[in-house]
């Protein structure tokens, strides 16, 4: 008897390939989205965990240097021969033939906790370890290292482009003898001990983070990527929605046939829960396949991104990682699960003997329409509540998702109201019919068409924001760069005569001192700079008080990034410390946009008085053109070319970094469009079957097939037209949530909004060319009809 | 990385008990071994051997308070080498380790150090005698005036020592063999010092006063691969004579004995395998380990047949290495105090 249930269940299937293909697709491409996300962002947070680990920073106290990038070994030995349980650490880069790795060395004999990846490792030689070397790295790292004696060892847990091995290995590796990096701090310390000021008055000391830098800052980015995720599901789950419930629909006869020969309804609703298991289990690994290619193609811009944004080093090889290809299974699965149990429901409770007639599934749709309206004004409101509030990130994307399905599920009954309005003021027969069907149509296009409009407002979204976050850092770069040429990457011996000889030639010279630190407790960058006029003259300010340039000029005042004073919670009027206990007013607030660490800029003179060890790394020259300087820096100094830098090149360069960081939005948005458009087309071709009993009585009354097809598609072009609509206000209240909202959390700076017409103009004839496509096909169907069929509605009821 | 593991692959190379407790029974490839007949050179000798696998400065204590409350200390220093000799800096193949341990009748304090050789941070030296690992220190003009000191998360002392008496060589004029194929190291020791100083508890500083015991031991293959572990005594008897006597066991069951009998004028006597016997009476389970907790111990050509019950049972060095090491009281035919080493229980 199962086996007789099982054939007639796919029966249906075979008659109808398209619903097939459809119920396969939707939910392969919602499952695909989701799982390209999901594999993106396991791979980047297992990098972060790697580099993580691989430094101990997220767990221990870390003993720094105050200024500048080591300290001498003998301090260490210091600190430990006063009972301080540190533990030395040397990095730094260490050049290939093919570009750089990050050699990290530690002490295995005093490191504390478990360090991976030495510790899990059985059969290493202690003795190779701490005197000849050993090198632990991942393999796409291992295999540059092949033309270095150590031994070269993988471990998949260490961070990208790292080498993990011996400090002393290290220092050799690196040319640093006798220099270390940092110290990792022992939770238990001794009784008793002196104050690591006594001990090494130029350390200091930085507690745990509890996670890593790199994983809080990137946390928000991760985050924005499951929303898009999640977003390209919903619009998926849409479609297999459709298609679940049409097909229920259809085999409504063919469940009554079965029962009434006797099958148990009990046994008839488990077969046909298996099915849709099997089904969806199908779809989900074709989603998981098609989800791995989308991350492998993505994934190289993500990295880029990160690395550009947070410095943050993501692998650029994709693993199988069971956590996201299981969760892609899992939410097709559930996707499945919830588009058919509705379904389901109404098998079980209908009568046995209940008419077989289909009962135009998607006309009853559209009841409990107040009930719709009731949960859509109920969303919006709460998302208008949470966007009054601020409550952070989280919050901002319930708002994102109360928004967008409010106005999904508003959607039919406005546009119904629209369409009625239409219908009340047609003139003409044909007029009339066509208001009054798109009417009865709409329902059955209704969950298209939400599609439609959700993918349409995040694509006018996504793209208002990143073409305001374009202008705002286009006018930022020609704010920031704008001296002629920079000099760097010289020297640091050569700086005092480099700028000497400048200042010589009659160029204005700005030099540029900086010290990696904490600021507020956030990882930022201090800054030393020679105000003079043209900083005041080039400089916008996000906020800043009267004259907040000479105050700064004078040594009296600090400036600093947003992201600094957002992270800090700081704002003008407050006091930060900018070491030593050296606590300065806050006078400015100033864009600084993809830069991931927090800065500050005080007076040169207070840097120099603050870090006397410190030299300029850089200079800005005035008046002097990039190819003149490199000339003469040339042949006075033997300054290599590539030490002279155009401001041009640096803008180039630095909108490069910009346009990669926002490829991965744009790939997601036009994938949600292109699902969106396969949502439009499958609807209409299922609609298409079922209106023939509409279309026929027209066709009888004189209307031709051509013209009919022709309605249709005007239809297709009108509803999108009006979904196009709707989307723009929807489109720009989002770009709004995304702007002030989210990329302050997720960024730390809030970007003026810029409106763009004709992008918008665009995007709306794009929807509507994809509207048209899509019915294009039903269209051209429907003149094909071959008349038997349409009289054939005439000769029987079915 | 973890201690343990660094421990582990430092000492157990082949991760076998069978190699011998800490893998102190494992090949010699390359390292210096002990001769009989041994010349020592003083003060050098009270210095490192870097062309030996191991070496050891182990100090004990008993100590009592004022009000009669008894106490007991740990301080030992250990040196391993993953190759013989020295050399500069971090390649330096000479590994240094050290335990700390204070006992009282109610708590058992350890505490345990790393360092490399070769940087500074642990190191020996012979004159002036001073050996240290962070900031532990056993340092003095010579060795018979030490001041000592070490701290823990919960515990820290600050010791002065004082030899009343003259060093003792143990086996054969300090060359002691340590089974019966032969295996041996060179082992001496001080046990006549006076100790006092405090112990800073967490309850409070406490001042003591009471009698120690230094042993200096080194070499590269002091175990036989049959051997597991050992429990080793250290007892002070009334009247000022001296017993030192351990029990190497072999996987097999048996045991190697050995003793010296020290005279309260430091002339000894040195016993080989059999003469020493000790029987665990009580075996109580520590640290989820049984360990006996109270030994017969007998030196029958001395007369000797002691009950040695530990002060505090738990006195558990649970540590990269770990082991039991407490004070211990003697009754029956001598009464006194002393020290318990037991290891190779896992």
């Amino acid at each position: 008897m199962t086996r007789a249930c099982l054939q007639a269940l796919w029966s249906h299937w075979r008659r109808n390939p398209l619903q097939l293909f459809t119920f396969l697709a939707g939910l392969a491409l919602a499952t695909a989205l989701w799982s390209g996300v999901q594999a993106i962002n396991a791979e980047a947070r297992a990098s972060y965990d790697a580099a993580a680990t691989t430094l101990g920073e997220g767990r221990f106290d870390q003993v720094l240097p105050k200024a500048g990038e080591g300290f001498a070994q003998e301090v260490y030995v210091d600190l430990r021969r006063a009972g301080w349980q540190v533990s030395p650490v040397v990095e730094g880069r260490l050049r290939l033939d093919d570009g750089a790795v990050r050699v990290i060395g530690l002490d295995p004999l005093t490191t504390p906790g478990a360090l991976s990846p030495v510790a899990g490792t059985r059969d290493i030689d202690l003795s190779g370890f701490l005197t000849v070397g050993v090198l632990f790295a991942d393999v796409a790292t291992a295999a540059r290292l092949a033309d270095l004696p150590q031994e070269v060892v993988v471990d998949a847990s260490v961070a990208p482009d790292t080498v993990l091995t011996d400090v002393g290995v290290a220092q050799r590796l690196l040319e640093r003898p006798g220099t270390l990096s940092r110290l990792i701090v022992a939770p238990e310390q001794p009784m008793g001990l002196l104050p690591l000021a006594d001990v090494a008055p130029g350390l200091m000391r930085v507690a745990a983070q509890g996670s890593s830098d790199v994983g809080q800052l990137t946390d928000s980015f991760h985050l924005n990527l499951t929303a898009f995720g999640l977003l390209s599901f919903a619009v998926g789950i849409f479609i297999v929605h459709g298609t679940i419930g049409l097909v229920f629909e259809q085999r409504r006869g063919m469940v009554r046939t079965l029962r009434t020969l006797g099958v148990p309804l009990r046994r008839l609703m488990g077969l046909m829960a298996a099915e849709l298991l099997a089904l969806s289990l199908v779809a989900g690994m074709i989603g998981v396949v098609l989800g791995y290619i989308v991350a492998a193609l993505l994934l190289p811009d993500v990295a880029a991104t990160l690395e550009g944004l947070y410095g943050a080093q993501v692998a650029g090889g994709l693993q199988l990682r069971p956590v996201w290809w299981l969760s892609g299974l899992g939410i097709a699965v559930l996707g499945a699960g919830l588009a058919g149990a509705g379904a389901l429901w109404r098998i079980a409770r209908m009568p046995i003997l209940a008419s077989a007639r289909p009962r135009a599934w998607a006309m009853v749709a559209g009841r409990g329409r107040q009930v719709q309206g009731a949960v859509a004004v109920v969303l919006l409101a709460l998302a208008a509540v949470i966007g009054a509030l601020d409550l952070g990130l989280l919050a901002s994307f319930v708002l994102l998702g109360c928004l967008m399905i409010g106005a999904a599920l508003a959607l039919p009954l406005i546009v119904g109201a629209v369409l009625a309005l239409g219908q009340a003021r047609a003139r003409g027969v044909i007029s009339g019919w066509f208001w009054a069907d798109t009417r009865q149509q709409l329902p059955g296009l209704s969950l298209a068409l939400m599609a439609l409009l959700l993918a349409m407002a995040a694509n006018v979204g996504v793209s208002t924001m990143v073409s305001s976050f374009r202008l705002t850092f286009v006018d930022f770069l020609d704010q920031r760069l704008f001296a002629d040429a920079y000099v760097r990457g010289i020297d640091r011996d050569q700086m005092p005569g480099v700028e000497a000889y400048l200042i010589a030639q009659g160029y204005d010279v700005l030099p540029l001192l900086s010290v990696d630190t904490r600021l507020a407790g956030v990882p930022s960058e201090l800054m030393g700079a020679r105000v003079g006029p043209a900083y005041a003259r080039n400089w916008s300010f996000v906020d800043a008080g009267p004259d907040a340039w000479a105050q700064v000029a004078a040594g009296e005042a600090v400036i600093a990034n947003e992201q600094l004073v957002r992270r800090a919670g700081l704002w003008l009027g407050d006091a930060l410390d900018i070491g030593d206990g050296l606590r300065l007013p806050l006078v400015g607030v100033y864009g600084d946009y993809g830069n991931p660490v927090g800065q500050a800029i005080v007076a040169e003179t207070l840097f120099t008085s603050l870090f006397p060890e410190e030299a300029p790394r850089q200079f800005g020259v005035l008046g002097a053109p990039a190819e003149d300087l490199r000339a003469d820096l040339g042949a006075e100094f033997g300054v290599p070319s590539s030490s002279v830098v155009d401001q041009a090149a640096v803008k180039a360069f630095s909108l490069g970094i910009f346009e990669r960081t926002f490829t991965v939005t744009a790939a997601l948005n036009v994938l949600t469009l292109a699902v969106a458009g396969f949502a439009i087309l499958m609807s209409l071709l299922t609609l298409s079957a079922i209106r023939l009993p509409q279309l026929a009585p027209v066709w009888a009354m004189g209307l031709t097939r051509g013209t009919l097809a022709r309605i249709d598609l005007l239809r297709a072009l009108v509803l999108a037209a009006l979904t196009a609509v709707l989307a723009l206000p929807l489109g720009l209240a989002l770009a709004w949530v995304l702007l002030a909202v989210v990329n302050v959390q997720a960024f730390g700076w809030r970007l003026p909004m810029y409106l763009f017409p004709l992008d918008y103009a665009r995007l709306g004839v794009l929807t509507l060319a994809a509207a048209g496509l899509a019915a294009l096909w039903p269209a051209f169907r429907m003149a094909r009809t071959p008349v038997s069929q349409l009289l054939g509605v005439f000769a029987n009821e079915r | 990385m973890s201690v343990r593991w660094v421990l582990i692959l430092l000492l157990w190379t082949q991760g076998a008990l069978a190699q011998g407790f800490a893998g102190l029974g494992s090949g010699a490839d390359g390292f210096a071994v002990p001769r009989p007949d041994p010349v020592f050179d003083f003060p050098a000798d009270h210095g490192p051997h870097p062309d030996y696998r191991i070496e050891w400065w182990y100090l004990t204590a008993n100590l009592a308070a004022e009000d009669g409350t008894e106490y007991g200390l740990q301080w030992t220093l250990f040196r391993s080498a993953l190759a013989p000799g020295e050399a500069p800096g971090w390649t330096s193949p000479q590994v240094w380790f050290s335990h700390a341990a204070v006992t009282t009748p109610g708590a058992h304090h350890v505490a345990e150090r790393f360092a490399r050789g070769g940087i500074g941070q642990a190191g020996v030296t012979a004159e002036p005698f001073n050996a240290w690992i962070d900031d532990w220190q056993m340092a003095g003009e010579t060795l018979d005036t030490l001041d000592l000191s070490a701290s823990g998360a919960a515990f820290r002392y600050d010791m002065r020592l004082e030899a009343e008496g003259p060093l003792v060589f143990h086996g054969d004029g300090g060359f002691s063999v340590k089974s019966a194929e032969g295996q041996a190291s060179y082992y001496y020791s001080q046990p006549f010092y006076r100790i006092e100083g405090t112990l800073d508890l967490p309850e409070g500083p406490v001042a003591v006063s009471g009698s120690a015991w230094l042993d200096r031991e080194w070499s590269s293959q002091p175990l036989a691969e049959t051997q597991s572990g050992w429990d080793w005594f250290s007892l002070s008897l009334d009247g000022g004579a001296k017993l030192m006597g351990f029990l190497l066991r072999q996987t097999d069951g048996s045991s190697y004995s050995s003793a010296t009998w020290i005279g309260p004028d430091g002339a000894t006597q040195a016993y080989g395998d059999g003469a020493f016997a000790a029987k665990p009476l009580e075996v109580a389970e520590v640290a989820g380990r049984q360990i006996p907790v109270r030994w017969a111990v007998s030196l029958p050509d001395k007369g000797v047949a002691v009950t040695v019950e530990a002060m505090n049972r738990d006195a558990w060095m649970d540590l990269s290495i770990p082991y039991w090491e407490g004070p211990v009281r003697v009754s029956g035919s001598h009464a006194g105090r002393g020290y318990l080493e037991m290891t190779g229980y896992e």
